[in-house]
């Protein structure tokens, strides 16, 4: 510890902290530009500028001064005012003062403080710089003269996102900040240098010239689009949600979030299901409410529970999965179950099938095997908590799947269930790398055990997790990545087929067969449709997609930001979401649609309000009793016993950008889309 | 920026460049051989007419395993790499403040009657590229200019064309002083250890 005096007070600080971050601890605001605390020192702005005893008679950046024994700090003087009115005297002198006209405008950094700094008026009468604007891909928008060079972008990309595209070319009055080459970049968390950008140089380009800051209500809640659960703030406007923020959260996404998450919303104002829908005589007609109640009641009245079944989707929410679990066991269903894919998770063992590891504990491992997983384009935040971890050194990272840029190097193991056998097997050399790791961890992707021969991958992971040390005392180091937000959370509350209930294949097949005569998807969209033909299908979702497009009867429902809603993030972390804005037309919160259509078919729920649901929740399951904490899971057996011998693994994300209803709908993650097609394109010379 | 129709759409050293580039990247240390960057810039500059295209930096990357973007921003931070064609003849007049209270301007001046462009321009035969630049270290012998890797010192306008129309012609001038003195001895003749006495040790 150090004791420091600053602007009189004398605090201790830990050692090894700059000035800056001790000015913080004592609650002294100091301005910054290039200083960031997830980033490296650059101190480049000079805007921090303190005066230090003892220490030569001038300003010290107090981004890039360690503290010492004895240090006396004035971040209020005469000297400290000048300096800083002189630095932003200088960073005025190029830049524009197109304030009206800026997005950044109304929370901008350099704004804020240049009505504490600025000068009321310009002594520079010379020319001002201009700079060609970048084209860094559809997402972020650039206005290159307004730089102030402060090289957060830079550091960003190079160190976060683990792509080193950005730089600064040229020196002096002409370096720029840029690609030099004209591209778009090409990492999943491209869009957070936008808020890194403390000017309007790095705007958003979806979002330019939509809303000014103070016009938006700002609603914080969770993210849907992936199963890492990022804490977001949705900002809307009326009925519109108009963009998407990160919120911080240490444990999850720290203060980043993934393109994906940031821009997928445009898609919440496209094919939105916003009235009940009926077919009769082959097409979908709009319907009321009772007419789609009645269309259902007709069909599913004195029908044997076993010919129907129910599939939950990729985002559903806890709540509404809860209320379906009751309806389908009212009407005596044994098949429900919520993995479209087919993976063969076993919902009797929580830490089968959550990241018992946790996110934050990423960074306390020393070792990591990826098992049929692409974690850059699965879950692009514990990708880059990963690479965060490898920065440190010291780590090793073995993958068994596709060898793809995982933005951190790694030893290529194998492409399937061989290597994963040699491994389970202790025979393979990374075995000796995890066996000596004091915190070896496995993450096991949706890729490997959503096959077929699933059960048998994950109980030679559990095998390998056994022998090799990966399950200690307050260490679990066997984790599961889920790629859809609804899926830990339903298979809390178990929605899986019960005894003698089907699967999704056996649902499948039974429709095809007749044996399965209604089919309820709640917002499952990811299966092969065309195999419901012969059925009665009743869709509930959001969006009109392949699901809708099959349905007998489509009820309109609510998306992530329209609903007060509980999901479980890939950690078994349990969120909830907030309404931001409410659904459009007749849609409902999801989980009143079920409970109006129990009603409807005599078999009511015995709830109906929020907290009763979600008391019917925690009675199910204690995880739901704890909002936001984890709780660490009991190590059972799980799996089957059996040597796995399938296909290669394969990711079960292709195309990052469009991975739901709601990012298929997205106008912006279709030019994402195309963007990146385009510049595989160029990679491999196929456009000659 | 760059002159996109001149962009060459692949480069790769030749033997000899090769072979030398090589010998450089040898001197450091496994896995610091980005340290070569500098000399490897400067080797493809000259295999390629003295100045570097987007090729050439991709090409350099490669070899030292650098994220391209590093390279080009050392390449566009130094002066003296050419992202652009230049001519045969890079001529560069030294313009910092002992040049030219030495005369800089007059030099400048020659230069531009004697080749016919102005400062950042190529002569149409493509034989000449005039530039202005800050301080080349021969201050002792201002006013100067080099001329791809010689210097031409103690300048004036006719001796700065006499150096321009011998290169025009396909000579090489003698590189250094175009004064009758030599090195950067006083130029008034010797004012020291001018009687003819040997020396300590001579």
């Amino acid at each position: 510890m150090a004791k420091l005096t600053i602007d009189d007070v004398e605090i201790e600080v830990p050692d090894g902290i700059t000035v800056l971050q001790a000015c913080e601890l004592a609650g002294v605001e100091v301005p910054r530009f290039c200083y960031h605390e997830r980033l490296s020192v650059a101190g480049n702005c000079r805007m921090c500028l303190v005066e230090v005893a003892p220490g030569p008679p001038k300003p010290a950046a107090s981004c890039a001064l360690p503290v010492g024994e004895g240090m006396t700090v004035k971040t209020n003087s005469p000297m400290v005012k000048k300096a800083r009115e002189g630095v932003m005297e200088f960073l005025l002198i190029n830049h524009p003062l197109d304030c009206p006209i800026c997005d950044q405008g109304g929370e901008c950094d350099l704004q804020d403080q240049a009505m504490a700094y600025g000068a009321g008026n310009s002594r520079y009468d010379e020319n001002k710089r201009a700079v060609r604007d970048k084209d860094l891909g559809p997402l972020v928008k650039t206005q290159m003269t307004r730089c102030i060079h402060c090289t957060r972008c830079i550091r960003f990309a190079t160190e976060v996102a683990g792509v080193e595209e950005l730089g600064a070319t040229g020196r002096g009055e002409t370096m720029e900040v840029g690609t030099y080459v004209e591209k778009a970049l090409t990492s999943e968390l491209s869009a957070n240098i936008i808020d890194l950008c403390p000017v309007g140089a790095l705007t958003s380009k979806p979002y330019a010239f939509v809303a000014r800051p103070w016009e938006l209500t700002r609603t914080e809640t969770v993210d849907v689009l992936d199963a890492v659960g990022s804490n977001i703030r949705v900002d809307a406007r009326g009925s519109e949600v108009l963009r998407v923020l990160p919120v911080l959260n240490e444990d999850i996404n720290e203060e980043w979030i993934s393109d994906k998450t940031r821009y997928a919303c445009d898609g919440l104002k496209r094919q939105r299901l916003d009235t009940p829908y009926v077919r009769r005589n082959g097409t979908l007609e709009a319907a009321s409410w009772d007419e789609a109640f009645a269309a259902i009641a007709d069909n599913v009245k004195n029908k044997d529970g076993s010919k129907i079944a129910a599939i939950a989707g990729d985002l559903v929410d806890c709540e509404s999965v809860m209320a379906l679990t009751d309806l389908m066991e009212g009407l005596g269903s044994p098949h429900t179950d919520c993995r479209q894919d087919g993976a063969q998770l076993d919902a009797t063992v929580r830490s089968s099938y959550i990241f018992n590891s946790t996110i934050a504990g990423i960074e306390e491992a020393d070792a990591c095997l990826l098992i049929g997983t692409n974690p850059r384009i699965e879950a692009s935040l514990i990708n880059a908590r990963i690479r965060k971890r490898w920065l440190r050194g010291g780590f090793s990272v073995g993958v068994v799947g596709q060898d793809t840029d995982l933005t951190y190097p790694h030893d290529y193991l194998g492409a399937g269930p061989q290597t994963l056998n040699e491994l389970a097997e202790g025979s393979h050399a990374f075995c000796k790398i995890l066996t000596k790791a004091k915190r070896p961890m496995v993450i096991v992707g949706q890729g490997a055990i959503a096959r077929e021969d699933g059960a048998k991958v994950l109980s030679a992971v559990r095998k390998i997790a056994e022998s090799c040390g990966l399950i200690s005392d307050g260490w679990n180091g066997f984790n599961v990545l889920h790629t859809a937000a609804g899926r830990v959370g339903a298979l809390d509350i178990g929605f899986v087929p019960g005894p003698d209930g089907k699967d999704v294949a056996g649902i499948l097949d039974g429709a095809e067969s007749g044996d399965i005569e209604t089919v309820f998807l709640l917002g499952a969209d990811e299966i092969d449709t065309r195999r419901l033909e012969k059925s009665f299908v009743i869709y509930q979702g959001h969006h009109g997609d392949v699901g809708a497009h099959c349905a007998d009867v489509i009820l309109p429902g609510a998306a992530y930001t329209e609903k007060n809603a509980t999901y479980v993030n890939t950690e078994g972390r349990v969120q909830r979401a907030w309404r931001a804005v409410f659904p459009p037309g007749e849609a409902r919160e999801d989980w009143t649609i079920i409970r109006a259509l129990s009603d409807t078919l005599n078999k009511t729920l015995r709830y109906d309000d929020l907290a009763g649901v979600r008391r019917r929740m925690a009675l199910q399951n204690a995880v739901f009793e704890i909002i936001g904490d984890l709780r660490p899971s009991d190590w059972d057996k799980f799996g089957e016993l059996g040597v796995a011998e399938g296909e290669s693994f394969t990711s079960p994300v292709s195309n990052f950008y469009m991975t739901d209803t709601i990012s298929r709908a997205s106008e912006t993650m279709a030019a994402c889309t195309k963007a990146l097609a385009e510049a595989v394109e160029e990679k491999t010379g196929t456009n000659g | 920026m760059t002159a996109q129709d001149q962009q060459p759409d692949t480069f790769v050293f030749d033997e000899t460049y090769g072979a030398e580039a090589r010998k450089i990247i040898a001197r450091y240390p496994e896995g610091r051989q980005a340290s070569a960057v500098m000399p490897l810039l400067d080797l493809a500059q000259r295999q390629h007419g003295g100045w570097l295209p987007t090729a050439a930096m991709n090409h350099v990357a490669d070899m030292l395993d650098m994220p391209t973007i590093r390279v080009y921003e050392v390449a566009s931070f130094y002066t003296m790499y050419n992202l652009e064609p230049v001519g045969e003849n890079f001529v560069q007049v030294c313009t910092t403040t002992p040049c030219a209270l030495r005369g800089c301007a007059t030099i400048l001046d020659a230069c531009r009657e004697e080749l016919g462009i102005d400062v950042g321009e190529t002569t149409s035969d493509n034989k000449f590229t005039l530039q202005e630049a800050e301080c080349l270290g021969a201050c002792v012998n201002a006013p100067m200019m080099q001329i791809g890797d010689d210097y031409y010192e103690d300048l004036d306008a006719k001796s700065t064309k006499v150096v321009l129309k011998a290169l025009r012609n396909g000579e090489t001038p003698e590189p250094g002083p175009q004064s009758d003195r030599k090195g950067s001895e006083p130029a008034g003749g010797l004012t020291t250890l001018n009687n003819g006495a040997a020396g300590a040790g001579g």
